[in-house]
């Protein structure tokens, strides 16, 4: 016995467009079954995980801060994965990003460094996660090493390079030993969209990338030529399209996104340097860019889905004692929910039974 | 010289109101085949009239929707192909499936049951090829073999379960003319010995010399059981096409004047493990004439058309030259601006994406046009591009604008040259331009070729199908372990003398420069 998907002649945009609800409702059901399962009441987890989020003005606006960098992040990777290029290491080029911009912080940090410095910074920051993200595709592209391997393989030494410098040379000596940085000026400051307000000028930029990229692969020679690489690359050659080049655009544009992430997170949100500057967003953007089916507006959509459930696992744990671990557990069923939906509007299940010859 | 075994005793498989559908489209509908033991029995068809589908219920491979299969006058269902060949049914497919880096006899092991060791594989390797004329040495590795032989290797691996039925899927296509007739004398050894054979095929002329009784299949039904040997080729090409199959019309040529393509002493390593080495190919093609190229599949053609598209680049810039311009290390684009236009062999993945709607595929030849001038996408003007390329070619299409993979292959091939040719190109180059294409596309293709020739463009055809390039070429050569044969005008040509070229043994000693 085994299960064979086999095509659907035709699907109604209708059933497509509600794919995705169906696989919302059934992920919270799964996720119920499993807090009912853990002793907890299913319904007080809605509440804590959706319902108080989204009635409550200082969650909203948590809800923007958090969605912002997962939204930056995931935009660049739907360029590498419409090309059908796996990076995997937007984690990685989002510390560079972070790392490069604030070293100019703290090198113009108490001097009387006017208003350049944060657009310069801002500028530092696409470039060393530009830079980083070309890395894996230099070497894919000049050895053919898999793209894979190499940029997950970087997060890690990014993440320990950020590590040595709070720890070492760029140590706040006034920290009482604590591993951060000092605390940026003003001037090195992303400043808030709203006085006094908590979402600062990153979100513009990530409304900026999601309308740009939605112009970009929808409309433009370019962006067809990113589809055409993923989905024929021989057709993309015989189109003239050299694949060398378009790797390294779409690794150089990812990774320029997160690492714009980056700084935006470290100086309008965190303000500092410190040993973790991220709870995992370059790795969750992954799950948002393809929740958001590379698509730029659905992938603003699910950048504030899973930005709420972020914000709902925190006050979950805080408040019903529920593991956080529990929300990437979330995060992880709603991808297979909605990549299974997926599958099931274009293919029909059928059960193969192994006849015999009579 | 055959037995005649029809009259005596129940048909070894008889087909009864066989129908499969698929959706909407009815593949077959309601099809009757009764195949005697020992019978060679055509099944002819256009692409697209359900042979295929046919066969494969046959098989084992799909299920039918309707109808009844009797093996010897017992009904049976055949459920897969495990049950086909313990039937007794053995097939031999168009597409080979053999692994390169093993050995013929390791090909064959792989295939049987576990009874079967590599021993006795030998051995009773031995024995069939002898019996059958089946020249095949075990330990060769597949991947250094020729096409003829790696299909021997596939006759054999059926023979070795000793079929009652055996069924060829246009067994010929791949063969030189040598290799077919080859194939023939074992094919006729074998229905002496009561093997039955189904022969697929849409070559009349081989049909006429192998079997007695044809089957003819249009859209999906049985029009016509005929003796081939009876009817003229002209005949049976109506009963498969449905009407009177038009010659393609000679244009009147305006002078050969102007030289569009030049290749000079090209050679480039192979791109792949396997790939074929190109060697000093030399070639002229001039305004108002057709450049036919033959040849067996695997003997450079994909790669001397990378190599003229500019998809795989020379050293030498010189290698190359399209309107009196070296561009040999040039790329595609740079040749589509001196006015060339190429159509690669594979319609799905390399001339057009199989995902992407007609309109988005003209964007792989058109990028540089209205269509997308500025960077930014015309859309309105690429699906103006896309109607009239399906007007002014006939492309059948099922919806409007629909994704490349959902056309037939005669109509996306329609549409991929179409998309070439709208764009008036001085400079055309073509692999394959009609294969697996039915028999309404390919003339209406041909015709579109010569025409083009005709307003004096310089046409290139590559082409393994000899009736083709003897149809419209002016000028020929034969392509041969990457070299290239001299270009002789298409009456200097014999059959015969293509086949040996086609072998490598013609004497075809210095560098030939054809002009």
């Amino acid at each position: 016995m085994r299960f064979e998907l086999t095509p659907r002649a035709s699907v109604s945009p209708v059933v497509r467009a509600l794919a995705p609800v169906a696989a919302f409702i059934t992920a919270f059901l799964i996720a119920g079954l499993v807090i009912w399962l853990m002793g907890r009441s299913p319904v007080a987890a809605f509440q804590v995980y959706v319902s108080q989020p989204l009635s409550d003005p200082w969650a909203l606006q948590e809800l923007l801060v958090k969605a912002t960098p997962l939204a930056l992040i995931a935009i660049g990777l739907a360029y590498c994965f419409r090309a059908n290029f796996w990076n995997i290491g937007a984690e990685g080029q989002y510390v560079v990003g972070a790392v490069l911009g604030s070293w100019l912080a703290l090198k113009t940090h108490g001097t009387e460094a006017g208003f350049w410095v944060l657009p310069v910074m801002l500028l530092l920051g696409i470039l060393g996660g530009a830079l980083y993200g070309l890395i894996p595709a230099f070497l894919k592209t000049r050895f053919g090493v898999n793209e894979i391997l190499t940029s997950l393989m970087l997060v890690y030494v990014a993440q320990l390079t950020l590590d040595y410098l709070v720890r070492g040379p760029w140590r706040d000596p006034k920290g009482f030993n604590f591993p951060q940085s000092v605390t940026f000026d003003p001037s090195a400051t992303l400043p808030p969209v709203l006085e006094a307000g908590r979402v600062h000028y990153g979100a513009v930029f990530a409304a900026v990338a999601v309308l740009v990229t939605a112009v970009v692969l929808g409309r433009t020679l370019f962006g067809y030529r990113l589809r055409l690489t993923g989905d024929a690359p021989r057709a993309a050659r015989f189109a003239g399209f050299s694949t060398k080049a378009t790797t390294l655009a779409v690794f150089a544009i990812s990774g320029g996104l997160a690492g714009l992430a980056g700084i935006a997170e470290v100086s309008g949100q965190i303000g500092q340097l410190q040993p973790s500057i991220s709870p995992g967003y370059g790795f969750t953007a992954i799950t948002v860019a393809f929740l958001g089916r590379l698509n730029p507006i659905g992938i603003l959509v699910a950048a504030l889905v899973v930005a709420l459930t972020f914000i709902g696992g925190e006050s979950a744990q805080i408040m019903l004692k529920l593991p956080l671990d529990l929300t990437q557990a979330f995060q992880g069923i709603l991808l297979l929910c909605v990549l299974a939906a997926d599958a099931l509007v274009s293919y029909r299940v059928r059960l193969i039974s192994r006849g015999v010859a009579k | 010289m055959k037995p005649d075994v029809s009259s005596s005793g129940p048909p070894l498989v008889e087909l009864k109101g066989i129908s499969k559908r698929y959706g909407e489209l009815l593949a077959n509908d309601g099809i009757d085949l009764t195949i005697a033991p020992g019978e060679i029995h055509a099944l002819l068809g256009e692409n697209g009239a359900g042979k295929s589908t046919l066969v494969k219920i046959l098989y084992g491979v799909i299920e039918p929707t309707a109808g009844e299969i009797l093996w010897e006058g017992r009904p049976v269902s055949i459920a897969s192909p495990v049950e086909a060949r313990a039937l007794g049914i053995g097939m031999v497919f168009q597409h080979f499936s053999l692994f390169d880096e093993l050995t013929v006899a390791e090909n064959i092991a792989v295939a049987l049951s576990d009874e079967w060791t590599l021993s006795t594989v030998r051995s009773r390797l031995g024995e069939i090829s002898h019996a059958y004329g089946l020249a095949l040495e075990p330990d060769r590795a597949v991947w250094t073999l020729s096409a003829g032989e790696r299909q021997r290797i596939e006759i054999v691996r059926c023979l070795l379960q000793n079929p009652r039925l055996l069924i060829l899927d246009e067994p010929t296509s791949v063969l030189t003319p040598q290799e077919a007739e080859h194939l023939f004398i074992t094919l006729n050894k074998l229905s002496a010995d009561g093997c039955s054979i189904l022969y697929i095929s849409h070559k009349l002329e081989e049909v006429r010399r192998l079997c007695r009784n044809a089957t003819i299949l249009r859209g999906g039904r049985v029009v016509a059981t005929i003796d081939p040997r009876e009817s003229s080729a002209r005949e049976i090409a109506a009963l498969m096409v449905g009407n009177e199959v038009g010659e393609v019309r000679t244009s009147a040529r305006q002078g050969t004047k102007g030289e569009m393509l030049r290749v000079e002493h090209l050679s480039m390593a192979p791109g792949s493990l396997h790939g074929q080495a190109l060697a000093d190919i030399n070639l002229v093609a001039r305004a108002g004439e057709i450049v036919g190229i033959a040849g067996v599949a695997g003997n450079g053609q994909t790669e001397l058309f990378a190599a003229l598209s500019g998809e795989r680049l020379s050293d030498q810039a010189g290698a190359v030259i399209i309107s009196g311009k070296a561009c040999g290390s040039a790329g595609v684009d740079d040749r589509r601006r001196l006015g060339a236009a190429f159509v690669p062999e594979e319609r799905l993945g390399h001339a057009a994406a199989p995902t992407h709607r007609l309109s988005e595929n003209t964007l792989i030849s058109h990028a540089t046009t209205e269509v997308s001038r500025t960077g930014f996408i015309v859309l309105s003007a690429a699906k103006r591009l896309a109607r009239s390329i399906v007007k002014t070619f006939d492309v059948r299409t099922p919806e409007t604008d629909p994704q490349a993979r959902k056309l037939s292959g005669g109509n996306l091939q329609k549409f991929v040259i179409g998309r070439e040719i709208i764009r008036k190109p001085k400079l055309l180059i073509v692999d394959q331009p009609t294969w697996g294409v039915d028999a309404g596309a390919a003339r209406l293709i041909r015709q579109a070729l010569v025409d083009l020739a005709g307003e004096g463009s310089a046409v290139v055809v590559i082409s393994q199908d000899l009736d083709e390039l003897f149809e419209v070429a002016d000028r020929m050569a034969v392509i041969h372990h990457g070299r290239l044969s001299s270009l002789k005008p298409i009456n200097e040509w014999t059959k015969e003398a293509i086949g040996l070229e086609m072998l490598g043994v013609a004497q075809t000693q210095g560098t030939v420069h054809a002009l």
